[in-house]
């Protein structure tokens, strides 16, 4: 959830960066701290989408409560 | 005649004795029996017209045709199996037995089973409930609920031991590592399926913690996707606030929960195919934000050194000023010159001219054609008029080249009216 969050805002901050300095508007000073702040949400987006940490969970619910536990990928794929 | 007549009289007597009057209730009884045990076990086709549901439950209708009527019922036990609706006007075919019902002599059909006629019972169910959840709005676009940007965390309502997850999480893995599952174990065939699909689906909703639901199921015959065909599972899948993919089966067919979910898809790799395309999409998007970021910094750098370039073209240096004065001075100095050149050579010029003029008028060069010139001495007056001289007086007499003193002889003085 953090993540997605993130990365929408992030995204959203990215493309107004874009287009401030498509704009041409900004003295070399502006412009540049902007590429900088640019290039570092691009970078961190990427690297978020680019994560290979899944995780594969079971949703458990015992008395209305719920708990996740981890599932063993690779046996599903054994049993056929 | 009157042993006719007896006979007669006898006749009624006879008939009386062979005839067998029976009570309403035996011949109905009868009737009863031979219809009954004739049409024990009967399929009957007709149209359903004036179809009630008794408080009871049981089920009341006439079947007919052109030029016939049957009365049917079916009792509540009998009924609750029948998927589809039963309406007016439906043609139908019915199983059943032929009953009579003595209190009101009539006979009637038990109804035990019934099918519509021309479609299956299911996919008459299926157009039915399709047309009602289609008036309640649950497939209208408004309803479509958006999904975020990129969901990190996907919720699958699936059997864990089939082909369905099996096919989610290796695209995912291969195409979207990124994104993270929860798996909600169901049955998704059978009687129950339907109603643990609907429960899963609420799960994920108070979870909360996943940003899309794939409900999916892998391939199978039209019963087996049967509970995705389920009011319960449209419902659910109508009131959950997260986005919810259906991708169920590998055919054609759609399903309910195909038609009210936000997205649907044929297969369940397609449900992760979307989830990986999603995420390709924006590393593409990033990346031409980054080609943009780029190419505008340089834009905006190239184009501060243009004009430094120009700046720097317009701002001339001291030696540059001082060349270019001394150019300017060259240049005038060379005017100047060539003026006073011209000027010079038009003086002397005329200085010449003017020179020859002189010569011309030079009296010496006039006594050298052979005039002379005479002066009387001693004052040295040129003399133009013989009343200048008188006899005696010393003449010096000038001529081309020497010149000598005379002494006058003799004044002649000229006749002014002669000449």
């Amino acid at each position: 959830m953090k993540e997605k969050q993130s990365l929408e805002d992030d995204m959203r901050k990215l493309q107004k960066i874009v287009e401030e300095l498509g704009s041409g508007k900004l003295t070399l000073g502006e412009s540049l701290k902007k590429y900088e702040e640019g290039i570092k949400l691009a970078r961190d987006c990427s690297a978020a989408l680019n994560d290979a940490q899944r995780k594969v969970e079971l949703l458990m619910k015992k008395d209305g409560k719920f708990s996740l536990e981890k599932l063993n990928e690779t046996q599903p794929e054994e049993e056929k | 005649m009157p042993k006719t007549t007896s006979e007669l009289a006898i006749q009624p007597a006879g008939l009386e004795k062979t005839r067998h009057v029976y009570t309403v209730s035996e011949i109905t009884q009868d009737i009863k029996i031979i219809l009954e045990n004739t049409f024990a076990e009967v399929w009957v086709e007709g149209e359903v017209s004036n179809f009630k549901v008794a408080t009871s439950g049981h089920f009341y209708f006439t079947l007919k045709d052109e030029s016939s009527v049957l009365a049917a019922v079916m009792f509540g036990r009998a009924n609750k199996e029948v998927k589809f609706k039963i309406e007016d006007g439906l043609k139908v075919i019915c199983f059943g037995r032929i009953e009579v019902y003595p209190p009101h002599g009539r006979y009637q059909l038990i109804v035990e089973r019934v099918e519509p006629k021309g479609i299956g019972a299911q996919q008459l169910a299926f157009e039915q409930l399709k047309k009602k959840l289609h008036r309640e709005g649950l497939f209208d676009l408004k309803h479509k609920k958006s999904f975020p940007l990129m969901p990190f965390c996907v919720g699958i309502v699936t059997s864990r031991a089939g082909a369905a997850i099996r096919d989610i999480l290796q695209i995912l893995k291969k195409g979207a590592p990124c994104v993270d599952v929860v798996i909600r174990s169901v049955r998704v065939q059978g009687e129950l399926a339907a109603q643990e699909i609907a429960v899963a689906i609420e799960d994920f909703n108070q979870f909360k913690q996943v940003d899309v639901i794939i409900i999916s199921r892998g391939g199978g015959s039209a019963e087996d996707l049967w509970s995705f065909n389920t009011e319960v599972v449209a419902r659910a899948i109508y009131s959950s606030k997260i986005p919810v993919i259906s991708a169920v089966g590998h055919q054609i067919n759609i399903t309910l929960s195909d038609l009210v979910a936000d997205v649907f898809v044929e297969t369940p790799s397609a449900a992760a195919k979307i989830i990986v395309d999603k995420k390709n999409m924006l590393l593409a998007q990033i990346d031409s934000y980054g080609y943009k970021l780029a190419s505008s910094i340089t834009e905006i750098i190239h184009e501060l050194r243009n004009n430094l370039v120009a700046l720097r073209h317009m701002l001339k240096g001291p030696l540059d000023r001082l060349l270019e004065k001394q150019q300017l001075l060259d240049e005038l100095v060379a005017g100047l010159t060539h003026n006073m050149r011209h000027c010079l050579d038009i003086t002397s010029e005329r200085v010449f001219s003017l020179i020859e003029k002189l010569e011309a008028l030079s009296p010496l060069a006039i006594l050298s054609r052979g005039y002379s010139l005479s002066l009387r001495l001693p004052e040295g007056v040129i003399i133009k008029d013989v009343a200048q001289l008188k006899p005696r007086d010393i003449v010096k007499t000038i001529l081309g080249k020497g010149a000598f003193f005379s002494s006058v002889q003799e004044v002649i003085r000229d006749d002014p009216g002669s000449s």
